[in-house]
């Protein structure tokens, strides 16, 4: 069957709120339902058929042709199918996300995968800051699923994370990974400074090194380990090039020693 | 009673009575066959029995680099117990001293079973606090440091309650070598098939055992009627043309497994000939009351 597409008309005239739109909350509804939800973040209404032009088709593969920075909270807490943008979209994209498969063709704005459960995103362009983090007062991140950054992502990408990966192509911020719990951070691009700040346990590998370390981690000497084996062959799928450089000996620094240290950080074996 | 032959060994028209156990499998990797081997043999060690040793185990098969988790060489080690909580006691000290210990070893689950056991779940506390985990692709496993660098270990393995014990081969001959000669053809063979083990050294058994005792608080002993030094005594199973036999002990993830390797043993050992090999073949039950699967010989003859 073919995919839902949702053809943008024109640059939206504000911040839209897409939440509504998602597999899982399309399923079952006729076309002129879905042009009438409301996406309007102002006073003035703004209806999915005034945005958008439908071709209707298989809801579980929702297609946004074109995009916009002002496409917000694109597949907040979607859980199955896929959505696949052909341009960018604005903040917390993917956030809450617990299934299925969200594409973004373009750049991602603040927040992407905050807080996100489970699923796969991928965002081809570049991501901006905390990616996978928590909103204020939100206790942790991102806490499951896999999140691939094609471009640069900006500072802290991986805030307080807990559990997933998150892989970023391009070049990070400062402090990414700050506060992190747990999970994966895997940076292909050289990071900002101060990676791992605060961070209490979880794994941050820094392929191209980063600008500075923190004198609050510690070097623990080179080692050729054998769960980087099981990393690259994780990794695989998403970056082929990435798989073929994680498979190598790389230093490990144990931190951040401000909290727990019971972190790590990885950077290539020199 | 129409005697049952192929090419000149004689097949007795019985059965092998095996039991339902719990089993499970793991992946034992290092970073050469060498020392995977050598992790796997030092814990399937004292393992022949569940009667003695709590479990019964061995290596399944060896595993080429490709095909293992880590893509270094790997072997594939099969465990059997009576019950789930005896099987998972079992596990983890046969791992946590044996694998554990062994220089550059990993271990994974290689079972997708109903259940599951502990695993790395429960060595995990080794590492004192320094254990980090890891998930990818839906598994989870523990990094635990150690002198040589990190013990990687699946967090959990599976569990099956399809697995049956006690699928047997009595093989007769008229000397120690040929019998000898003919159970070692019989191992090789079944080394090849998958999912079954042979628990015994070298796979092969030569104190075969009844049960019950005339003494108290034994309840095995040696099975008088399959031994030839006691063929005149009256309650012999044996011919006149028998002086040693040895028993083949199968233990199999699935009936099929067993029946599988016992299909294998027997081509194996008539395939070598009564000149070389064995005179004649049988299988121990008890009569067919105490375990639920039966294996008749004539069934998986070639």
């Amino acid at each position: 069957m073919t995919a839902l597409v949702l053809s943008l008309r024109a640059t939206p005239a504000q911040r839209l709120d897409l939440s509504a739109l998602t597999p899982n909350r399309l399923a079952g509804l006729a076309e002129s339902d879905i042009a009438a939800i409301e996406l309007q973040t102002t006073r003035e209404r703004v209806r999915v058929g005034d945005v958008f032009s439908l071709r209707m088709g298989d809801s579980a593969q929702l297609v946004f042709e074109g995009g916009s920075e002002r496409f917000d909270r694109v597949g907040l807490a979607m859980t199955s199918g896929t959505i696949r943008v052909e341009g960018e979209v604005g903040v917390q994209a993917g956030r809450l996300m617990r299934g299925g498969r969200l594409e973004i063709a373009g750049n991602a704005g603040p927040w992407a995968a905050s807080r996100m459960h489970d699923g796969s995103i991928e965002i081809g362009g570049a991501a901006g800051d905390r990616v996978g983090g928590p909103l204020p007062g939100e206790t942790s991140g991102m806490r499951g699923g896999i999140v691939v950054v094609r471009g640069d992502a900006g500072a802290r990408a991986g805030d307080r994370l807990r559990r997933g990966t998150i892989i970023v192509e391009g070049k990070t911020g400062a402090q990414a990974g700050s506060r992190m719990i747990a999970g994966t951070l895997i940076l292909r691009g050289h990071a900002g400074a101060l990676p791992g700040y605060l961070m209490g346990r979880g794994s941050i590998i820094l392929a191209q090194g980063c600008e500075a370390i923190s004198p609050s981690f510690v070097d623990c000497g080179v080692h050729d380990l054998v769960a980087f084996r099981l990393m690259a062959d994780f990794v695989k799928p998403y970056s082929t090039e990435l798989a073929a450089l994680i498979r190598r000996p790389w230093r490990r620094f144990l931190g951040d020693m401000a909290v727990i240290g019971k972190g790590e950080i990885f950077t290539p074996a020199i | 009673m129409p005697e049952l032959s192929r090419n000149g060994i004689r097949i007795d028209d019985t059965f092998a009575e095996a039991f339902d156990m719990r089993a499970t499998a793991l992946t034992i990797t290092a970073d050469s066959m060498a020392w995977a081997r050598q992790a796997a043999i030092t814990m399937t060690g004292f393992a022949t029995s569940v009667i003695g040793c709590g479990c019964e185990a061995s290596i399944d098969r060896e595993l080429a680099a490709e095909t293992t988790p880590d893509n270094r060489p790997g072997v594939r080690v099969l465990l059997f117990a009576v019950s789930t909580s005896e099987l998972q006691k079992q596990l983890q000290h046969r791992v946590g001293q044996c694998v554990l210990t062994s220089p550059g070893s990993a271990c994974y689950g290689a079972l997708a079973g109903e259940e599951t056991l502990k695993l790395g779940n429960a060595l995990r506390f080794f590492g004192d606090g320094w254990q980090v985990s890891k998930r990818f692709a839906g598994k989870r496993y523990w990094r635990i440091p150690v002198m040589d660098g990190e013990f990687v270990c699946e967090a959990t393995t599976g569990l099956t309650k399809q697995a049956v014990g006690g699928g047997n081969l009595i093989i007769m001959g008229a000397s120690r070598e040929t019998t000898l000669a003919a159970a070692e053809a019989a191992v090789r063979a079944i080394d090849a098939v998958p999912d079954a083990i042979m628990p015994f050294p070298g796979g092969i058994a030569r104190s075969g055992s009844k049960v019950g005792s005339k003494y108290k608080g034994a309840n095995a002993s040696t099975n008088d009627a399959y031994c030839p030094t006691l063929k005149g005594s009256g309650n012999t199973a044996l011919d006149a043309d028998i002086a040693s036999v040895l028993e083949i002990v199968i233990d199999g993830l699935t009936p099929a497994a067993v029946a599988a390797a016992m299909r294998a043993g027997l081509a194996a050992i008539i395939a070598l000939g009564p000149q070389r090999g064995a005179l004649r073949i049988g299988a121990g039950n008890y009569g067919g009351k105490l375990g639920r699967h039966h294996f008749h010989l004539k069934e998986l003859l070639p």
